[in-house]
């Protein structure tokens, strides 16, 4: 098996940021089934996500990583006929109790998607996007957030003397942060990333990589990816799916150098995928 | 092949016995024969008729404007907009009523059709793109735009000019507006369809409930498109003539208010063709010249607009 | 960035989406609208329809002060200036249809030509009644003095010739019709896949017999919708036709003699009428309502055909 590629500074695994009172189930799966119609694409699923680290989902294409992704901040009720069973928890509250507000939830689990997004707006007005629906927009407020956030996305100098131009003549890596800092200008408790180095160049790549070591100090993160080395480079545990269920999910250390499921192995190591 | 050529056979199909191998003339199935010269004369015969009657349509335009511009020229200055018509017979005077009144009737009535067909756009396109109303009101908003512009008109005259017993602007306003409806709410559908749907994903992940997500993210985007389909409305209302001539009838004087007779450049234009004064007849002539100007620059701005977008 | 629990997921109470409902009234709107006006004209056409039946689409006698009316003539009309506008419309329409689909021409000849056609379409009806008063008519009349000289027994070409006639409005119709009938038809043509073209190239197909051998053949629906589309919209036509057609109530074979069609009819009588004769055109109109609506369901239904054939073709 191929040693995992080094990129950062922090050796891949590392729990040194996590600070000493972060919980272990900031997100708790219990049991968990998600229906499309008739088709059942998850199964049984149960895990939880710690808080301040990075949990990776790896899995060939097809295996419901990103389905379950996208029910951590229900975006998938925006689809016709689906239908969960099980629960979800934040903080030990049910997700989909009835006096949750949809919109506060997706404003505590924010979301980085696949194929960056950006509105076509300003630069300024895409960070402060989610302040302004929330109904904040003192300009004092604003400003600070916009700073902050493209600060925590490793945007800032490169952009802080156009704020005001159109997000769209951003490069695509450029982009791919714009919608970083979106999202952490909610001051989010998870963010979510769904595969969000896939359209993007090497260079690139490393710079988001680069800027998910940084976030995990203040967010917990959950990403998508269906790169290896991307998970073994950015995470601290790592949930490995096959066709709907989770197959095993322990410290990526021991998952990339020890898996104890077959199929895993035949995973890591090509065999399939 | 070669030595091995065999005169009964040739590669395992039947030949004349005794002939060489065909020339490659033949082959390609004669193409210095008498039937190809035929086939290449029709095709250029075909495309002759073709190009020909194409340009023809040329004609008619050229002779349309260059009339209009040659009859209405000579009439036109500030007086025209500014003044009312002459009394029959009489010379001078302008029609600056005709066409405050197009401008009024057709605003009121695109105050009307416009908010209505961009909600029930944003209804059909946004909210419920699969029930049942939304493909009824897809099939409505095609059958109206086939409905006769005059069925406007009576449609008008029976519902407002039969109860308020007088015909009035508001009438024509209505009946424009039933004119509009269906091209505002067909091209604002196709606005709100071309809109990328990883905005609206994008606005949903950040928290944004739908209210917000049309308004903020979806509407602004559509925006160009939609004025689009609202320019090309208000040209098509502007020139119409049957849905006013028995709502808002004519008048040679300004209207005191809305509720009164209204002169229009259309009905102008329909009243003045057919007297047999000249000067009339030359007004009839400006007032064309005036409406084709308007709905030409509407249409090559509603053109202009949508084209910066995309 | 402690936090407790309650502001997290915050409870909140559920408004309604007023602004839904708000778009759905809209909707609903924009339906009832249809169906308003199909009432209201009926509505107003019930004391003629009462009186008169269906005798009043087969009677030809309209005659306002003995309170005698029939349509049948106006019927006639309609059809048969619609009919004549197509003949002519229809190979004119065709040829630019295909001109602006193949490459005959450059590039900006066939822009100009598309342009104008687009021009043709935004002019407004009353001026093309206009323009036919001093161009077509002179020429119609023309036209007619030599026609019926010479052919005069032909009934449809039997004199006198009036400026004012069923060619006149028929051939300026033609005009006002062509834009639909090109645009529908060259999106027709556009939507045949370019793989049949060049598959009837590969066969050694000159142009026009891959024209009208595959690809006029694959877009005859579309073609076939267009030309209901326009017919539909060739009957409704009012004022250009009310202008150019002499309006009037004798039936007559000729084409040189006046005519008069249902939208015509409504254009010219509505303003003054009273009483009976406005019922009665409140039944004309209903009839020209049911005869468009009935002919744009039928052209929306081939077209909607058609786009499913040519995407399974895809």
């Amino acid at each position: 098996m191929n040693p995992p590629m080094k990129i950062a500074h922090t050796p891949y695994g590392s729990s040194a940021a996590a600070p000493p009172d972060a919980r272990q189930d900031l997100l708790s799966v219990r049991n968990f089934q998600f229906f499309y119609g008739k088709k059942q694409a998850l199964y049984d699923i149960s895990m939880d996500i710690p808080e301040k680290r990075v949990t990776a989902f790896i899995g060939p294409s097809g295996c419901g990583k990103s389905t379950l992704l996208r029910n951590f901040n229900r975006m998938n009720e925006l689809i016709d006929g689906v239908r969960t069973e099980g629960d979800i928890l934040l903080q030990g509250h049910s997700i989909f109790s009835a006096e949750v507000e949809v919109i506060a939830l997706r404003r505590a689990i924010g979301m980085v998607f696949q194929k960056s997004n950006p509105f076509p707006k300003s630069i300024y007005e895409n960070v402060v996007y989610g302040l302004r629906i929330s109904g904040r927009s003192s300009r004092a407020e604003l400003d600070e957030t916009v700073e902050r956030s493209l600060r925590g996305a490793a945007l800032w100098e490169e952009v802080k003397d156009r704020l005001h131009e159109s997000a769209l003549g951003l490069s695509g890596g450029q982009m791919q942060r714009l919608c970083i800092a979106r999202a952490i200008a909610n001051r989010p408790k998870v963010l979510l990333m769904d595969e969000p180095c896939s359209a993007l160049d090497p260079i690139a790549t490393a710079k988001v990589e680069e800027l998910i070591h940084d976030l995990k100090n203040e967010f917990t993160i959950v990403i998508v990816t269906h790169n290896m080395q991307q998970a073994t480079r950015c995470s601290d545990r790592t949930a490995f799916f096959y066709l709907g269920r989770l197959i095993e999910y322990d410290d990526t250390a021991r998952i990339f150098s020890n898996p104890s499921q077959k199929q895993t192995e035949d995973y890591i190591t090509g065999r399939f995928g | 092949m070669g030595a091995a050529c065999d005169t009964t056979t040739h590669g395992g199909y039947p030949m004349n016995s005794g002939t060489a191998e065909p020339a490659i003339g033949d082959f390609l199935g004669g193409i210095h024969s008498k039937g190809t010269g035929f086939r290449s004369l029709i095709n250029r015969i075909l495309t002759v008729l073709c190009v020909g009657l194409s340009l023809l349509t040329l004609v008619p335009l050229f002779s349309i404007i260059f009339l209009v511009v040659k009859n209405g020229w000579p009439l036109l200055s500030w007086q025209t907009f500014v003044e009312l018509p002459p009394a029959a017979g009489m010379v001078g005077g302008g029609f600056a009523n005709a066409v405050v009144g197009t401008l009024v009737m057709v605003g009121l009535g695109l105050a009307i059709s416009a908010p209505v067909g961009i909600l029930a756009a944003i209804y059909i396109n946004e909210y419920a793109p699969n029930a049942r109303l939304s493909h009824a009101v897809r099939l409505v908003a095609k059958l109206l735009t086939g409905i006769p512009s005059i069925i406007c008109g009576v449609f008008a005259f029976a519902v407002i000019v039969s109860t308020t017993g007088t015909f009035s602007a508001y009438a024509g306003a209505v009946a424009l507006s039933v004119l509009m409806l269906p091209t505002i709410l067909l091209t604002a559908e196709q606005a709100l369809l071309s809109v990328q749907s990883s905005f609206r994903e994008a606005s949903y992940g950040l928290g944004a409930t739908k209210f917000q997500t049309i308004t903020r993210i979806v509407l602004p985007d559509a925006l160009p498109a939609i004025m689009t389909g609202v320019m090309l409305a208000v040209a098509r209302a502007a020139g119409e003539t049957a849905p006013l001539i028995f709502t808002a009838l004519f008048s040679q004087f300004w209207a005191q208010s809305l509720n009164e007779p209204t002169a229009s450049l259309s009905v102008l234009i329909f009243n003045f063709s057919t007297v047999p004064f000249p000067h009339q007849i030359a007004m009839a002539w400006t007032a064309s010249l005036v409406l084709v100007a308007f709905v030409t620059v509407a249409n090559v701005l509603a053109q202009w607009v949508f084209s910066k977008k995309y | 960035m402690a936090s407790p629990n309650e502001s997290t997921l915050q409870v909140g109470r559920r408004l309604p989406d007023l602004f839904r409902i708000l778009c759905w009234i809209a909707g609903a709107g924009v339906v009832l609208v249809l169906g308003w006006i199909i009432v209201e004209i009926a509505q107003s056409a019930w004391p003629a329809i009462s009186k008169f039946g269906l005798e009043f689409l087969s009677n030809s006698a309209w005659v306002p002060n003995r309170e005698r009316f029939g349509v049948f003539p106006f019927i006639i009309g309609t059809i048969s200036s619609s009919a004549i506008a197509m003949l002519f419309a229809f190979p004119l329409g065709l040829a630019i249809a295909i001109f602006l689909s193949e490459d005959f021409l450059p590039l900006p000849v066939r822009q100009t030509v598309r342009f104008v056609v687009e021009m043709l379409a935004a002019i407004p009806s009353v001026v093309y009644g206009l323009w036919g008063i001093f161009v077509v008519i002179p020429i119609v009349k023309t036209i007619g003095d030599w026609t019926t000289e010479r052919f005069g027994t032909v009934p449809i070409f039997e004199g006198p010739t009036y400026g004012n006639s069923l060619l006149t409005a028929s051939l300026v119709l033609a005009l006002m019709i062509l834009p639909t009938l090109t645009a529908i038809s060259r999106n027709a043509l556009a939507a045949v896949p370019p793989a049949l073209r060049e598959g009837a190239y590969a066969l050694g197909a000159t142009r026009w017999e891959a024209i009208l051998g595959v690809i006029l053949p694959t877009a005859a629906p579309g073609v076939v919708a267009a030309t209901i589309l326009a017919l539909g919209r060739a009957m409704g036509e009012t004022m250009a036709v009310a202008m150019l057609i002499g309006n009037s109530s004798r039936p007559s074979w000729s084409i040189f003699a006046p005519s008069g069609t249902l939208a015509g009819l409504l254009a010219n009588q509505f303003g003054e009428a009273s009483g009976l004769q406005v019922n009665s055109l409140m039944y004309a109109a209903l009839i020209l309502v049911v005869i468009t609506l009935g002919v744009n369901l039928v052209g929306e239904w081939v077209l909607r055909v058609t786009r499913r054939r040519t995407e399974g073709i895809r």
